[in-house]
């Protein structure tokens, strides 16, 4: 295969023996990652199939003796899959559409429209970049819980996620430099034809945009999927709370069976999503790296 | 597509008639309108920023040193949150714990990812499962793989255990034991996080000109050698880059903790977040969590701090 020159060179490769430790090397490769990284997901998804005596027993079986997807159908009743699930998902689509509305629209006034004071607005954006996040989470739990001026309380409602989402300035700095980019004759011509900023923001710039908007979405839903601690302190009504908050919750009196299956269910949608977007993931988290 | 456009203004003179200027009182006022446009946009994403980050650090200073209790009038203490939380028997517990995991973490999280992106960037075949491979564990919910590993470190029927047994080798405590707990958990943290890593690697090892190898072999310079004289100063920076975001991450740490030991045995893994969560929520001590809270604040905007700087002067070179 040709390609570009590596530690090794093709001509060691293309040696006979170098041949054969190429591929000694690429079955240990393949074994270790088996093992390490894909085996522990298997003995997830069929420890959840096994009677609850067989998943205890010592040594353990490799495979289910009898396959009972009992676990799992009592995972989605009894620890309310469902509504778990449901209340993880109106998180992640309210912070995703919050994210885009408020971080693109400040992003296009950041790179276009030279609003007074644009440089110290960036600059204590960017600032918040230097804090991290998950130092500040009580200062945070206690403004969401009585919010200024409004003095009402956030606690137990998803716009407790949504609004500190928006606060992302990673996101907010890739959309900002992404729009710098654009080339300026474009957005000019539009502006000569008559078009007023939102409608240049709408059929301009976010056309042009699709790609680092792409980025910015998948990065926001996956945040809030994720996400452990803040939703931990900030839905103390079981009913509300999102699928990984809820686990831990019900983890210390279920089944080990039922738990396990609760477990792959809710690993099911960002692996998923993970599949099918993975060459957008993947290049997009080498794409940040390699600028030199 | 547009990362490569450098484009230079473009002169309209041509294209369009000179407009006539307009008088100077209604430029005033176009510019005025447009300010007012411009933070209509902004406001949104301003007041967000202002509201759940930039009040919160300025709120977490105030609170470090008042007693307070939500509901009632704050009470200016001075420096009493910070010695109460200094003499807590938990708080070197915590810090000390949060620095040996963060080593740790260190140790064990750069070097596997480094060598398995060096052995990945060799192998010519089956690329993409690879990568795919590696990452699925990232995108695992952390909370399910903590619960993954707390269930594999179980003495009874634990998974662990199991594999040792089946090596004929003496069985551990992992999570349980005052002694492995801690390390039990940098096993998962690493285990859960490395894929990116990897990713990043590659991309880095990708980005090495394949003369600077040819060149080293003609100078006679072995394996060990080419990768120690070529590799290792071509990724100098992104390996520094990502040591550094390691360090802010797994200061961090509290899921694994949290759902995997409780912090126990015996304190063996409280971390320094793990206790701010303890201080407001089992306490009730909202004063002592922002006096913690400002002393991680402090030691991690370093770090971040010499981050940015790293990126910023590499970015603009």
């Amino acid at each position: 295969m040709s390609g570009t020159r590596t530690l090794i060179s093709p001509a060691t490769l293309a040696r006979p023996r170098g041949r054969a430790l190429y591929w000694t090397v690429f079955t240990a490769v393949v074994l270790l990652f088996g093992l390490a990284f894909l085996f522990p997901v298997y003995w997830m998804v069929t420890g959840a199939l096994k009677s609850p005596d067989e998943v205890a027993r010592t040594p353990p079986t490799l495979v289910p003796e009898q396959w009972h997807t009992g676990g799992y159908t009592d995972a989605w009743d009894l620890m309310q899959l469902p509504r778990h699930l449901l209340n993880t998902l109106v998180q992640a689509a309210g912070a995703w559409a919050f994210q885009l509305v408020f971080c693109t629209a400040a992003a296009y006034a950041l790179s276009k429209l030279k609003p007074a004071f644009g440089k110290v607005v960036l600059g204590g954006i960017l600032a918040t970049l230097m804090v991290p996040a998950q130092a500040l989470v009580v200062p945070k739990y206690l403004t969401v819980a009585d919010l200024p001026f409004l003095h009402t309380s956030l606690l137990n409602d998803p716009l407790a996620i949504w609004l500190p989402a928006v606060a992302n300035a990673f996101n907010l700095y890739l959309l900002k430099r992404f729009f710098d980019q654009l080339p300026r004759d474009v957005l000019e011509a539009a502006e000569i034809d008559g078009a007023g900023k939102l409608r240049i923001l709408w059929s301009v710039v976010l056309p042009m945009s699709r790609p680092v908007l792409g980025v910015v979405s998948i990065f926001a839903l996956v945040a809030v999927w994720q996400d452990f601690l803040w939703p931990l302190m900030v839905f103390s009504d079981t009913g509300k709370q999102p699928i990984s908050v809820a686990l831990v919750q019900l983890s210390q009196n279920i089944q080990l069976t039922v738990l396990i299956a609760a477990m792959v269910i809710a690993s099911i949608p960002m692996v998923a999503l993970f599949l099918v977007f993975q060459r957008h993931i993947i290049a997009g988290i080498t794409a940040g790296s390699t600028k030199g | 597509m547009t990362k490569t456009a450098e484009r230079r203004p473009v002169t309209k003179a041509a294209a369009h008639p000179v407009p006539v200027p307009p008088p100077v009182r209604d430029l005033r006022r176009r510019r005025l309108i447009d300010q007012v446009r411009a933070y209509g946009f902004l406001l949104g994403g301003l007041l967000c920023f202002a509201l759940f980050s930039w009040y919160p650090a300025i709120r977490a200073v105030v609170i470090a040193f008042q007693k307070y209790t939500p509901g009632s009038e704050p009470e200016w203490v001075g420096t009493a949150n910070f010695t109460r939380v200094w003499h807590d028997p938990e708080f070197s517990a915590a810090w000390r714990n949060t620095l040996t995991f963060t080593l740790l973490a260190l140790l064990i999280g750069f070097a596997v990812p480094f060598v398995l992106a060096l052995v990945l960037n060799e192998l010519r075949h089956a690329k993409a499962f690879f990568r795919v491979v590696v990452y699925l564990p990232v995108m695992i919910p952390p909370v399910v793989s903590a619960l993954l590993w707390k269930w594999f470190y179980d003495p009874g029927a634990g998974l662990a255990n199991e594999a040792l047994r089946f090596l004929h080798l003496p069985t551990s405590n992992w999570s349980n034991g005052a002694d492995t707990a801690l390390v039990s958990l940098v096993i998962v943290a690493t285990w859960a996080n490395m894929g990116g890593t990897v990713l990043i690697y590659l991309a880095a090892l990708q980005s090495i000109p394949g003369e600077l190898y040819e060149a080293a072999e003609l100078d006679g310079a072995n394996l060990l050698q080419r990768v120690r004289h070529v590799t290792v100063p071509q990724t100098r920076f992104v390996i520094l880059m990502l040591m550094l975001l390691q360090i802010i991450a797994t200061m961090q740490v509290f899921t694994e903790p949290f759902v995997i030991t409780g912090g126990g045995p015996e304190n063996a893994t409280v971390t320094v977040l793990y206790l701010i969560y303890k201080c407001a929520f089992l306490y009730n001590d909202f004063g002592g969590a922002c006096a913690l809270s400002v002393m991680l604040l402090l030691l991690l905007g370093a770090f971040s701090a010499v981050y940015l700087r790293l990126t910023r002067s590499e970015g603009d070179a």
